[in-house]
């Protein structure tokens, strides 16, 4: 049995699962947490990106076992009561996604860009996102999308504040 | 038959799907004539309209008040819905693979319903061949094969409104107006919602099509808006939504793990061992069904391999590691492109084995050129790598099976099923996911084939995943090809001949899937002397339509050789190509033809080439190192032309500034959509130019991965700066036709820049990175 911390909450593992798996495939068929999705598997995607005690980490390089006592966000834990955080909401804006499955992964980088860094330039924004594969291509907007929610959390009392509205 | 009609059957690069796409538009353009069908016993009740394909009377007269009464609403598979609460439900017939068509087509029945777009609830229509048609994301067809139809279900659902107002209110039909979900009589300062009236327009008869008055696009209120996706709020909170994550009760995960070269058959494994491994239920091998190579969309294809059953996919994935084959290689594939270069390169030196086209006199205009180029282009194979790696979810029941696929062709993978299992086509249902990409790669239906195999052995719900690295080891690719290319020039700089020794890949005398070239490919349909022959390298490697097929590198090849022409003869580009276009003849037709947009039109190629090259600057100055190239491409309906500006370094390590596009798809839908679409296209055609590569020796696959396959990252990527000329034609779809001029504009670009040509990609062939 492993204990794991997602989106806040307490979520048991049971001993079927070895603790070897990788968190991405524990989060999508053991909890049904299908968000985070599966891109490559060797970590040179990060559609699975997740939030690792608030750092973007891909989750099928995190055996499950070594993220016991790990706070752990997904794409599920960012909005609060149906309220879409600053990201979420600049995503939807400026209409990010083309197939958007990547999105997911580009929206948790994005997050933790703009935690660490308010107001990222477009060197800093070009280097952290270009982590994330978006086999769509669309680069362009997710450049718009990162400047569009860095103003949206600056004209709202910075990165805590999720209702932006 | 039309014009329009015999250039799409005589057209070399219609594919057959579109073929049979074409033919179920026919059927529905003569429903249509009828008019729309009514539905009762809808859930949510209200006025529901849809097309009935199988009520069609012979005679094809109007059957006012034609209903259907279903009973359930599940048999119902509607076009919209007014609900009496005020919403409507626009029903989305085809895939979204992220084309957009999702939002894009409800938005053309909310335009002619004349509702306001935050009214709106969009959702997946059920697949169901005989009451939609084929339903389908291909060719770029959804929005040309769609447009009328969809015009005349809000029109239609709109003036049955009216009808009901009129009596409501007790006034003429003539007094009243609509606007964003309102009946209004202004006379009287009164207005009525559409919900209210939908009751009692539901109990009037269905006009005629004919009588329906239909929009101008002066009074057009949504369509050309920036319209967010409907899915986009799923997509930004990680709901459940693709292929992938579909799950059932007691679902059990499987993986079919394939032979190391294609076609390869497993004759024993280690099963017990496997089965006996935590997670694992079981494992059996697969003795498969199909020709490996052709592209399967309506028939059955399961390439052999071992089966895989477990509680979750990384069980899976990890037994196939521990699973120790012996593979029959007698039928697989012994392909090498190592040697396929070299056997390219002897054949590029003699004539070509085959005739294409003769036009003219090509050896005179040749002798009497005043300059020429020649030049050997070599483009390689390429995966669609679509993010969401091949899966499929289905269900059997004995007789039954029930499918949850992110296909692009689910009308298809329908028959293909039945035909696997010995079922009736009706005993298969099909329900649409959204696909994480698509580019081509689900139109096959290898991986819905595959599960429905699977299914059948287990009788528990069962999705059947794909590694990433089986996804790029067994896909469909597009082909790779060269071609050798010479050009005259006479006294002034005027392109006299064009000649082109096409090298593709081919099976028992034909190409193979997406590797063949028209004989009237632009730019021989404007030049008084071409000679295009043809030489075939046996192929055994499965090829396929990738995004913009044959276009993709065609436009590489030739839009890059005519700036060698214009480059030999000391000519602006510019004004080179303009006089190229003013000699297309027939001055409209010829290259992807069909769909009700016609051919390539050289008013079209001419007025985007000259906005493209405005936007841009063409012409101006630039420093050392940097430089603007021009290329022009038709496909898909769509002209567009592109002008990229490179900078290039000393050690070959190219920047790509900016891309600036000009494209004609006559009215734009959509225009958030449209503008994604093509920067999206610019940047998968960069991706492509540089590094992506498919390589294969002894019929193996040699990348498996992204960390040998580099799809373009966001730092690559350049700002693409979109415009589109909004011409009176048809609306035309904008997947594929922004893609195949970027690469040849880069190319032309770095010439430009460096003096070097190009002629090799990807480009890390020729020494440059980015």
């Amino acid at each position: 049995m492993l204990e794991l911390n997602i989106n806040g909450r307490p979520v048991e593992i049971g001993d079927d699962v070895d603790p070897a798996t990788p968190l991405l495939w524990v989060l999508r068929d053991t909890l049904g947490m299908v968000g985070t999705k599966y891109g490559c598997g060797i970590g040179q995607c990060s559609a699975c990106t997740v939030h690792v005690n608030g750092a973007p980490l891909q989750s099928c390089q995190l055996p499950v076992e070594s993220a016991v006592g790990l706070q752990i966000t997904t794409i599920e834990g960012l909005a609060e009561d149906g309220q879409l955080t600053a990201v979420q909401q600049a995503w939807i804006e400026e209409d990010v996604a083309q197939c958007g499955y990547c999105q997911a992964g580009q929206i948790m980088r994005a997050t933790a860009l703009l935690d660490s860094n308010p107001a990222p330039s477009d060197d800093q924004i070009d280097s952290a996102m270009s982590a994330n594969i978006c086999r769509c291509g669309t680069y362009n907007r997710i450049r718009k999308a990162v400047k569009n929610a860095a103003e949206r959390l600056a004209s709202n009392g910075g990165p805590n504040n999720r209702g932006v509205a | 038959m039309s014009q329009r009609e015999t250039d799409f059957e005589l057209d070399p690069y219609v594919p057959e799907f579109m073929r049979q796409a074409r033919a179920e538009e026919r059927n529905l353009a003569a429903l249509s004539r009828r008019g729309f069908i009514k539905f009762s016993g809808v859930t949510g009740g209200g006025l529901v309209l849809g097309l009935s394909l199988s009520a069609c009377s012979s005679d094809g007269q109007n059957d006012n008040g034609a209903e259907a009464n279903l009973g359930s609403s599940f048999e119902a598979n509607p076009f919209v819905q007014i609900r009496p609460d005020n919403s409507v439900v626009i029903f989305s017939k085809n895939p979204d693979v992220g084309q957009g068509v999702k939002t894009a087509m409800p938005m053309i029945i909310a335009e002619e319903l004349d509702v306001d777009w935050s009214q709106v609830i969009v959702e997946q229509a059920d697949i169901d061949q005989s009451r939609y048609g084929q339903q389908m994301a291909g060719g770029s067809t959804s929005i040309p094969s769609n447009w009328m139809s969809h015009r005349q279900a809000g029109a239609t659902a709109r003036a049955m409104l009216v009808s009901a107002a009129a009596v409501e209110l007790g006034v003429d039909e003539s007094e009243l107006t609509t606007d964003a979900g309102f009946v209004i009589h202004d006379a009287s300062d009164r207005r009525m919602a559409y919900g209210d009236l939908a009751e009692r327009a539901s109990t009037l008869a269905v006009p005629n099509a004919d009588s329906l008055i239909l929009k101008d696009r002066s009074e057009w209120k949504l369509l050309g808006r920036r319209i967010t996706g409907v899915d986009n709020e799923k997509i930004v909170t990680g709901q459940p939504l693709f292929g992938i994550d579909q799950i059932l009760p007691d679902m059990v995960y499987a993986t079919i793990v394939k032979g190391p070269s294609i076609g390869a058959r497993p004759v024993s494994a280690n099963l017990d061992h496997v089965k006996s491994l935590p997670g694992i239920q079981d494992a059996f091998l697969v003795d498969g069904v199909g020709d490996p190579i052709e592209f399967p969309m309506n028939t059955p294809a399961v390439l052999p391999g071992v089966a895989i059953v477990a509680n979750s996919t990384w069980a899976a994935f990890k037994a196939a590691d521990a699973l120790d084959v012996d593979w029959d290689h007698s039928n697989a594939a012994t392909d090498s492109w190592s040697e396929a270069v070299a056997e390219a390169a002897r054949l590029g030196a003699q004539d070509g084995a085959e005739s294409l086209a003769e036009k003219g006199d090509l050896d005179a205009a040749f002798e009497n050129a005043s300059a020429t180029a020649e030049g050997f282009y070599t483009y390689q194979f390429a995966s669609h790598a679509d993010l969401e790696p091949q899966n499929c979810t289905a269900w059997f029941k004995g007789d039954s099976i029930e499918i949850w696929a992110p296909t692009q062709t689910p009308t298809m993978a329908i028959p293909a099923v039945a035909n696997l299992l010995g079922i009736p086509a009706d005993r298969v249902t099909l329900h649409q996911l959204r696909g994480g990409g698509g580019f081509g790669r689900r139109l096959a239906n290898d991986s819905v084939c595959e599960v429905a195999w699977i299914a059948r052995e287990l009788g528990v719900p069962v999705k059947a995943q794909w590694s990433r690295e089986d996804d790029m080891a067994f896909d469909y690719y597009r082909p790779g090809g060269f071609h050798a290319l010479k050009g005259a020039l006479d006294s002034d700089g005027k392109l006299t001949a064009w000649q082109d020794h096409f090298i593709s890949f081919g099976r028992n005398g034909r190409t193979v899937t997406a590797a063949n070239l028209s004989p009237q490919e632009f730019p021989v349909n404007a030049v008084g002397n071409a000679r295009i022959t043809q030489s075939l390298i046996p192929s055994g490697m499965p090829t396929g339509y990738w995004r913009a097929p044959g276009s993709n590198a065609l436009a590489f090849a030739i839009q890059s050789f005519l700036h060698e022409l214009s480059a030999a003869a000391s000519r602006d580009h510019l004004e080179f190509l303009l006089e190229v276009f003013e000699n297309v003849s027939p001055p409209s037709t010829g290259g992807f033809g069909g769909f009700g947009g016609g051919g390539l039109n050289r008013e079209r190629a001419a007025a985007v080439t000259r906005r493209a090259a405005e936007e841009a600057g063409w012409g101006r100055q630039l420093p050392d190192g940097r430089g603007l190239g021009l290329a022009f491409h038709f496909s898909h309906q769509g002209h567009f032309a592109e002008v990229a500006e490179v900078s290039v370094d000393a050690n070959r390590r190219l920047t790509v500034h900016k891309v600036t596009v000009a494209g004609d798809i006559g009215p734009v839908v959509n225009m958030s959509g449209a503008e994604n679409q093509v920067q999206g296209s610019v940047v998968d055609a960069l991706s492509t130019l540089m590094g992506l590569e498919i390589t294969f020796e002894g019929g193996r696959v040699e990348q498996r991965n992204f960390d040998r396959y580099p799809i373009l990252r966001m730092s690559q990527a350049p700002e693409v700066d979109v415009h589109f000329i909004q011409s009176d034609n048809n609306p035309t779809g904008v997947g594929e036709p922004a893609l195949p001029p970027a690469a040849p504009a880069i190319c032309n670009a770095i010439f430009a820049a460096t003096g070097h040509r190009v002629r090799t990609m990807p480009l890390t062939k020729e020494g440059y990175s980015i």
